[in-house]
């Protein structure tokens, strides 16, 4: 408690490049841009993938290779190869990392829906673009948004272990205060990565019940 | 992956005549210190293994308890779901004022997230026992203890298990985290890569821990076919 | 009867009301050898309910899905009046024709009023207009209208089948494709659904091929019934009565089931049918009477029951049909009711105009036999 204050209270903290407002912009810009550049290459090719059913065992085997990858050991081989010129070192694994729990959700998403409905989509004689979007797409809506949120999770966990390697963002205070054993600065910025990853969950929590049918979380009454 | 060409053009930029990957491997194996690559493989399957059983040990009672009283599933996920989404560094770092630089830091957070994928595992297994089966062990006088145990529960083994794969395999890639407080297993290797600097430590690293994973799901899927004939069986016919 | 068959119409009136169908020497044959269906040629003539009927792998859902090329035929033609469907971009093909599966295939995440209005909207009607014609369909096929604004899960089986057709008749195509649309809900409710769907034909004359595995089901809706064999071959094509006296082999004989003499009943009318009525008493009856049996009814002609000479003040069950419009296995069934052997004959508002004794159902059945 007592180092929370400290890290807190200091004026310091509170301006600068290494301030919290900095670092904080900082964690926000690395993990939006590369959720946005997994989003990219990974929505397209889930519903490519799902919708005309080819390449899906691929795209499983895949995702579940990458699932098997240590993000720490993928950052340093990136920034030792390519150097820490530029971000990309550090961007590239993150949306290396980002992109299989987004692509594997809507893909299966898509192609679990029932083939009931894709006949009837058809039958009424929607075209094969239709029926993607207006019926495949809402229908594994929760299931792909699902991957968006295990994917951003995932992002934000990277960017903080991204902070070793001398990235910006709020794992900064706690890498740099483990070693130089700066123990406010270490638990202030755990703290505040908790909550940073608490509102992004919170975020999709009201996206998810924003966009999501209610006719497919089955979340109204009758009467 | 480990194509000797591939590799030769990874470590150039680094080193000069670089001893092959597998050179690097062979003369750090076994050097008799505390951070030979034996010993940080040890240390891995140690920290990466007990979350895993200890998150089965503590999923199920959960799962079972949330299938039995029907309130307590949303509760109870929702934390977990929760827990789930916190990054393991920030934890990692506010655990160590109670557990030290040990490796019960980095293994209690690793069974929370294993628990996290286990209950909804256990509560969707258990669901997936058909009411007519369910009812028939019923009437022909099952208590509810046998029925669990004979009837219950080695229906619901697959979809428990593919929740046991998943939480092998992320388990097995998260304790690396743990370099980061000193406690990674291989995950050592990358701090270690990152220092001096050079790629060999690093790529190890990398090819262990993902063969490692690969034999973890392999044993799991073993695990599967052994404890659930008649699934393989069907899908046979 | 509800009375929206004035309003129903809506915007389509001056559209072509029906269209026959043509299968011209039609074949599918399957990449792997299979032949699905073989050699079919039939038609599915304007304004009348086809059913294809028969075992599971005789081709009849695969025949129903070349018609809108949900599949398409490897050889032959299938003509819609005249025109190959083959020449017809699919989706175009599709809006014009009715379809409706088996569990409905409601859209989960739309309303229910928006699933009926899909077509309407994919042919670019006006939000409003194609709304209101869901809400007028909503209530022909017999739904609250408050249900056009919950989602499919909140309704019953049976409700999301009747938005299935309603949703089908949105865009009032004069061709529907019905794939065994009954087959998932219970027995109860598949005949009030079967009722309905005669109900709305007799007002729509829509050109209709409906599929099913369930003879009885062919039997009572169908125009013409065309049972199909195992490999995708015609055994016989005709209307239910034929089909019941004059089954052309073995094999309809044998999907037409032991009980087809009793089922020929229901194709016998019993207009002409021979009525006593000496033997209706009013209420409180107590006189001397030769009969063994007589009809108790109220001043305004309602049946009560049936009395014996031997126990007068006994009133015993009684069964009635109503004359010409019922067949002779209403009138057979209401005999068998009760205990005096005789049916009582109605007229439609329920009123006695007689009883049909065993001896003159005798003769009426041996009259339909001859003939």
């Amino acid at each position: 408690m007592n180092w929370l204050l400290e890290f807190f209270g200091k004026a310091e903290n509170w301006s600068g490049s290494g301030g919290i407002p900095m670092r904080l912009l900082e964690h926000l810009e690395f993990s939006v841009m590369a959720l946005a550049l997994a989003v990219v290459i990974a929505i397209p090719l889930g519903l490519l993938i799902g919708h005309t059913g080819k390449g899906g065992l691929g795209v499983v085997v895949t995702a579940n290779l990458a699932r098997a990858l240590p993000t720490l050991g993928l950052l340093v081989l990136f920034v030792l190869l390519l150097g820490t010129a530029s971000i990309l070192p550090v961007i590239i694994p993150l949306v290396l990392l980002a992109i299989p729990p987004i692509l594997v959700n809507t893909f299966e998403g898509i192609r679990g829906v029932d083939p009931e409905l894709r006949d009837a989509a058809y039958g009424m004689g929607l075209r094969g673009g239709q029926v993607l979007g207006r019926v495949l797409v809402p229908v594994a809506l929760p299931l792909i948004l699902l991957g968006l949120r295990l994917s951003a999770i995932q992002v934000v966990a990277t960017t903080t272990i991204a902070a070793y390697t001398g990235l910006g963002g709020l794992g900064r205070f706690v890498i740099d205060g483990f070693s130089t054993q700066d123990y406010a600065s270490v638990v202030g910025g755990s703290v505040l990565i908790v909550l940073f990853a608490l509102v992004v969950q919170v975020l999709f929590t009201v996206v998810r019940w924003v966009t999501v049918s209610p006719g497919v979380s089955q979340r109204v009454k009758t009467r | 992956m480990a194509s000797g060409a591939l590799v030769a053009t990874l470590l150039s930029p680094v080193s000069d005549g670089p001893p092959t990957l597998w050179e690097w491997l062979g003369r750090n194996w076994d050097t008799g210190r505390v951070d030979s690559i034996k010993n940080l493989l040890v240390d891995h399957l140690i920290m990466s293994l007990v979350p895993i059983f200890a998150a089965l040990v503590v999923a199920l009672p959960l799962g079972l308890a949330s299938v039995r009283w029907r309130w307590l599933y949303q509760p109870t996920a929702g934390v977990f779901n929760v827990i789930y989404a916190l990054p393991s560094l920030p934890v990692f770092m506010l655990l160590i004022q109670f557990s030290g630089l040990s490796k019960t830091t980095v293994i209690v957070p690793l069974t929370f997230y294993g628990c996290a994928v286990l209950i909804p595992s256990v509560v969707d297994g258990l669901g997936s026992v058909p009411d007519h089966v369910r009812q028939s062990a019923v009437a022909m006088g099952f208590t509810p203890l046998r029925r669990l145990l004979q009837v219950e529960l080695p229906i619901a083994v697959p979809v428990v298990l593919a929740g046991m794969r998943v939480v092998a395999v992320s388990s097995i890639s998260l304790v690396s985290v743990g370099a980061l407080i000193g406690q990674g297993g291989l995950g050592m290797l990358f701090t270690r890569a990152y220092q001096n600097p050079f790629v060999p430590p690093a790529l190890v690293g990398i090819v262990l821990i993902v063969l490692l994973a690969l034999v973890a799901d392999g044993l799991l899927v073993l695990a599967q076919r052994l404890l659930t004939p008649w699934v393989r069986a069907r899908r046979a016919t | 009867m509800r009375r929206s068959w004035q309003g129903g119409r809506g915007p389509c009136r001056e559209r072509k009301r029906s269209r026959v169908i043509t299968f011209d020497d039609v074949t599918k044959r399957y990449p792997d050898g299979t032949v699905a269906v073989d050699h079919l040629s039939l038609e599915a003539p304007t304004g009348e309910i086809t059913v294809f009927v028969g075992p599971s792998g005789c081709g009849k859902t695969t025949s129903l899905r070349m018609i809108n090329r949900m599949i398409d035929a490897s050889e032959g033609k299938i003509l819609l009046d005249g025109e190959p469907v083959q020449g017809i971009d699919p989706p175009t093909l599709r809006r014009g024709i009715g379809y409706v599966i088996q569990q409905a295939g409601l859209f989960p995440h739309r309303k229910i009023v928006d699933n009926i209005a899909t077509v309407p909207y994919l042919l670019g009607w006006d939000k409003k207009k194609a709304r209101t014609r869901a809400m007028e369909l909503l209530e022909r096929v017999g739904l609250d209208p408050v249900m056009g604004e919950r989602y499919p899960f909140q309704l019953s089986g049976g409700q999301q089948q009747r938005v299935g057709v309603a949703r089908a008749l949105a865009a009032d195509p004069p061709v529907l494709l019905m794939d065994e649309p009954f087959s998932a809900v219970d027995p109860i409710v598949r005949t009030s659904l079967q009722d309905e769907l005669l109900r709305l034909q007799s007002e729509l004359n829509k050109t209709i091929v409906f599929v099913t595995h369930d003879i009885d089901e062919a039997i009572k809706l169908g125009d013409r019934v065309a049972v199909l064999r195992v490999g995708g071959k015609l055994a016989q094509l005709a209307a239910p009565k034929t089909l019941l006296s004059e089954p052309a082999d073995d094999f309809v004989r044998e999907f037409l089931g032991h009980d087809r003499g009793i089922r020929r009943l229901q194709f016998i009318s019993t207009e002409g049918l021979r009525l006593r009525t000496d033997l209706t008493v009013p209420e409180g009856f107590s006189g001397p009477t030769d009969e063994p049996w007589l009809l108790v009814v109220t001043p305004d002609d309602r049946p009560v029951g049936w009395i014996s000479r031997e126990r007068p003040d006994e009133v015993e069950q009684y069964g009635t049909f109503v004359l010409g419009r019922d067949s002779m296995r209403s009138a057979l069934d209401a005999a068998l009711l009760s205990p005096s052997g005789c049916a009582v004959a109605v007229d439609e508002a329920g009123k006695v105009v007689g009883a049909a004794t065993r001896e003159a159902l005798d003769e009426a059945l041996a009259e339909a036999a001859d003939g």
